[in-house]
Parts: C-alpha cells; sequence; structure tokens
C-alpha cells in the first residue's frame, strides 16, 4: 500500500516537473523565437470564435439560473433589489472565469490533446522535428498565446451576457424594480470584482493550454493512447481550474484589496 | 560521413541496440535489414537524432549528436530528409503546403520560388498536379511519394528511408524502388534504407548491413549477402522460417 502510495507520489511529481519543463521551454521559444503568427491567428479562430456559442449558453444561463434562485431567497427578506449585485458579483470574479474556463478545457482542451496526440501517433511530431521545426516553437507556442489571449475576451463576454441575461430575468419576469437593481449592483460592483475574474481567466488559460498540450505531446501509443491523453487533458486541466481558483481568489482579493 | 560507435539503447528491460557499430560514407546507399522488431528503426531514428541512446556515439560528419539538445538537433537535421514508414504527412495541410513546409518557414524563397520547387519535387515522384489534394484523398503509395518529395525538396546530404515498401502492392513498390534509384544515382545522395523486403534491398542497395541482437551482425555487398552460407544470414534472405518457431506462433 505504501509502495503505491509512493509510485503514485512520484508519478504525480514526475509528471508535474515536465510540465514544468514544458511551461519553461514554452516561455523561452515566446521570447527567443520566432512565433508562427499563422498558426496563432488560426488558434485564436479556433479558440475565441468557434467557441462562441459554448461560452454564451453557459454565460447567459448561469446569469439566469444564478438571478432565479438569489431572488428566491432574498424575496423572503425583503432584498430583492440587491438581486444583480450578488450575480454580477458572483459572475465577475468566480462563476464568469470558472465556468467559460471549464467549457473551453471541454471544448479546446479535449481538441489540442486529441491532435496532438494523433500527430504524435502517426509520426507527425518526429516528421517537424526532422523538417527543423522545433514542436514547441510551431505547435505549443501559438496554442498556448492563443488561449492567454482569448479566454480573458470570453471571460468578459460570458459575465457580460450572464448580467444581462440576469437583468432580463430579474426585471421582466420576477418583477424586480429595474432603477433599485441597477443602483446596487453599480453600488456593490467594484473594478478589482472584475479585475480579479479577468486575471484568473488568464491563469486558467495557461493551465488548461499547458497541461492539454503537454497530454498531446507525451500521448501513448495508439487510438488507447490518444483517448486517454484526451480525457486526462480535460480532467486534470478542470481539477487545476478548480483548485487554483481557490488560491487564486485568496490571492487577489488581498493584493487588489490592498491595491 | 555517419560513424555510430558502440551504440546501446533500451526501452524498459528490453535492450534493443546492444553495442551497433557502423560507418557510412558520403555518397553511398545502405540498406539496413533485420528482422521486424529488431531494432532497425530505433537505430535510424537514433542516426537521425530522433532517440537519443543510453550510451555511445552517433558521429554526422565528426560532431557527436548522441546527446545535444533538440535546438542543436535541429540544425544538424538540416542535412537530413527522412521519408516515414507512414509517410507522416502533415494531414491539416494540402500536398503543395506540404512539400513546401521547410522551403516557406525557411523564408529565403519568394512565394513563387517555393512553389516552382515544390513542382520540381513532384514531378520528380511523379505526382503532378496533386498540389491540393489532402493527405487524405491520396493512396497509400502516393503519400509515400509525396513523403519522398517533402524530403528531397530543400536537398538534404542524407535521406533515410523507414521501410519505404511496407503496405504497398508489388506494382507501386517497384516505384517507390525505381524512385530511390533515381534519387541515389542523379542527385548523389547518401541514403540508408531501413527494410524487410528482400526485392528492395537487392535493388536498392550498394551494401548491405544485418541487424540481429542489437548489433551488426553482418556487412557485404549484395551479391555477398545474398549469396552467404551464414545459416542466419541465409534463412532471413531466403525468407525461411525456423519450424520451432512456427510452433509456438
Amino acid at each position: 500500500m505504501l509502495d503505491l502510495t509512493r509510485t503514485i507520489a512520484q508519478q504525480w511529481l514526475q509528471g508535474l516537473g515536465r510540465v514544468a519543463i514544458l511551461a519553461s521551454e514554452t516561455f523561452a521559444s515566446i521570447f527567443r523565437h520566432k512565433i508562427e503568427w499563422r498558426n496563432f491567428i488560426y488558434q485564436i479562430y479556433f479558440i475565441g470564435v468557434k467557441s462562441q456559442s459554448v461560452v454564451l449558453i453557459t454565460g447567459a444561463f448561469t446569469g439566469m439560473v444564478l438571478c432565479a434562485q438569489t431572488y428566491f431567497q432574498f424575496h423572503k427578506v425583503k432584498m430583492d433589489t440587491a438581486t444583480l449585485a450578488v450575480v454580477s458579483v458572483s459572475m465577475g470574479s468566480e462563476l464568469g472565469p470558472v465556468l467559460t474556463a471549464l467549457m473551453v478545457a471541454g471544448r479546446v482542451g479535449a481538441a489540442m490533446a486529441a491532435e496532438l496526440g494523433t500527430m504524435k501517433v502517426t509520426e507527425q511530431i518526429d516528421a517537424l522535428r526532422t523538417l527543423a521545426a522545433h514542436p514547441v516553437d510551431y505547435l505549443v507556442v501559438p496554442r498556448i498565446l492563443a488561449t492567454l489571449v482569448s479566454l480573458p475576451l470570453l471571460t468578459a463576454e460570458s459575465i457580460v451576457i450572464g448580467i444581462v441575461a440576469a437583468y432580463v430575468v430579474g426585471v421582466f419576469l420576477l418583477g424586480i424594480d429595474p432603477a433599485y437593481a441597477w443602483h446596487n449592483m453599480l453600488a456593490y460592483t467594484d473594478a478589482p470584482h472584475m479585475m480579479s475574474g479577468l486575471i484568473k481567466a488568464v491563469f486558467f488559460g495557461l493551465f488548461l493550454s499547458l497541461i492539454s498540450c503537454y497530454k498531446g505531446i507525451n500521448c501513448g501509443q495508439g487510438a488507447e493512447g490518444v483517448g486517454r491523453a484526451t480525457t486526462e487533458a480535460v480532467v486534470f486541466s478542470s481539477i487545476a481550474i478548480l483548485i487554483s481558483n481557490f488560491f487564486l481568489t485568496m490571492f487577489l482579493s488581498r493584493m487588489l484589496q490592498s491595491g | 560521413m555517419i560513424e555510430v560507435k558502440n551504440l546501446e539503447k533500451s526501452f524498459g528491460s528490453q535492450r534493443v541496440l546492444t553495442g551497433v557499430d557502423l560507418r557510412i560514407e558520403k555518397g553511398e546507399s545502405v540498406v539496413i535489414i533485420g528482422a521486424s522488431g529488431g531494432g532497425k528503426s530505433v537505430l535510424l531514428k537514433h542516426i537521425i537524432g530522433l532517440s537519443s541512446p543510453d550510451s555511445g556515439e552517433v558521429l554526422i560528419d565528426g560532431q557527436n549528436i548522441a546527446h545535444l539538445n533538440e535546438r542543436k538537433l535541429i540544425e544538424v537535421r538540416r542535412k537530413f530528409g527522412m521519408l516515414f514508414q507512414s509517410a507522416a504527412l502533415f494531414d491539416s495541410m494540402t500536398v503543395e503546403e506540404n512539400v513546401g513546409f521547410v522551403l516557406r518557414r525557411e523564408g529565403k524563397l519568394s512565394s513563387s520560388e517555393v512553389s516552382n520547387k515544390v513542382t520540381e519535387a513532384l514531378d520528380m515522384v511523379e505526382l503532378s498536379g496533386t498540389h491540393h489534394k489532402k493527405p487524405a484523398e491520396l493512396s497509400g503509395g502516393m503519400r509515400k511519394r509525396v513523403g519522398l518529395a517533402r524530403a528531397l525538396v530543400y536537398q538534404p546530404e542524407i535521406l533515410v528511408y523507414d521501410e519505404p515498401t511496407t503496405g504497398l502492392d508489388p506494382i507501386v513498390s517497384d516505384s517507390i524502388d525505381l524512385l530511390i534509384i533515381r534519387v541515389v544515382e542523379s542527385l548523389k545522395i547518401t541514403s540508408i534504407v531501413v527494410t524487410h523486403d528482400m526485392r528492395t534491398t537487392r535493388r536498392v542497395a550498394k551494401r548491405i548491413l544485418m541487424l540481429h541482437n542489437g548489433k551488426i551482425h553482418v556487412s557485404g555487398t549484395p551479391d555477398e549477402i545474398f549469396s552467404s552460407q551464414d545459416p542466419l544470414v541465409y534463412k532471413f534472405v531466403n525468407g525461411i522460417s525456423d519450424p520451432k518457431n512456427v510452433m509456438q506462433l
């Protein structure tokens, strides 16, 4: 039992070490080597543009359900007009970035791991290396940069659409007074709440793209290897997003408040 | 010139290469034969720097590449072209983009010059007019020929072929053999072919190396190898199986 625990711990630490090495190679490549702009723009399209429907639906329905649930509780204590304030703070600092990142991890992270994994098992990554292209420069850097740019924008979009959807549900469906609701929302939602959400999105983008690329280029043999890499990319990215969210919340709330 | 000295490689407990020594002169056409799973492709990947050995040296024009980092290996690999067993074409790109990949990334030639070079390379492998096709639209033999065009287009000094005719019908295999011979004779490129196809070996090789138990068992001209009385070599080149092994299948 002890041996098994030790083996699992060793494997985790080795994996973490390899992800850290990939991260250092990626950042070295960004600053020292030519960026593949064509690949970067394609990835922006794939990650940013093609995730629109997923992000809009997630943002809108999260805002709507959050508004309804908050209203049902606040209505009991006659605090209906604070509903939108709760929705905007929650969407801005927590639900917007976390749910957007989880949805993008499911869609984009899986696709990255599957694509790079397939390239690995069909020797396309070896072919790249023989054609004098470094896989980190050509495959990893454009994906990570594109995720770093796209995810904060998708998060901002998700937050805005969530608040708008909550406003529609609150005002037109639940009958909250629009003037007070809007006033309270602006009064209780500070810039640090939104800043915190967007900063988190940058970190989540880094974690999910790094883990997905790592899983793809290190995938095992055959269809089974690609399948496992894809699953692990989504699972580990999601876990990394959820765990790091707690620490980022603690860190950013203190940093932004003191600032 | 390529020199391999006492090369060893293991995967877990399985020892694949147990001390390979070989030397390939500039312009030579060498075929490495040996049983399936015997380490031929692994040896080839060490020669081109796609794998690093547990011990030993791989010298390319006197430079030991055995433990170079990936960035330095990229410079060394510029001397090589490789035709992969599966062709390894980039499936998101067209034939033209595959073949012109290196030239476009280098950025030394104009777009029209790259297009001309790509057309020349595709003409050489008799695939004119396939520029805009995707790899999925090509047959196995066509994919291998595109892979060869991609390896030839930037005029490497050394071309390595990993099982160039595996999985192809005899007619297509014949066309690939002829292409390899044409490349060796017309471009004077050093050629290393890994195969267990004896027809290809006989036609393409100027020298044959046989890998057995992770070492070079024998080296000789095609005439020497095909008339060898060494039981191992004789059985291999004539395709004679050991009845004991057959019973175990």
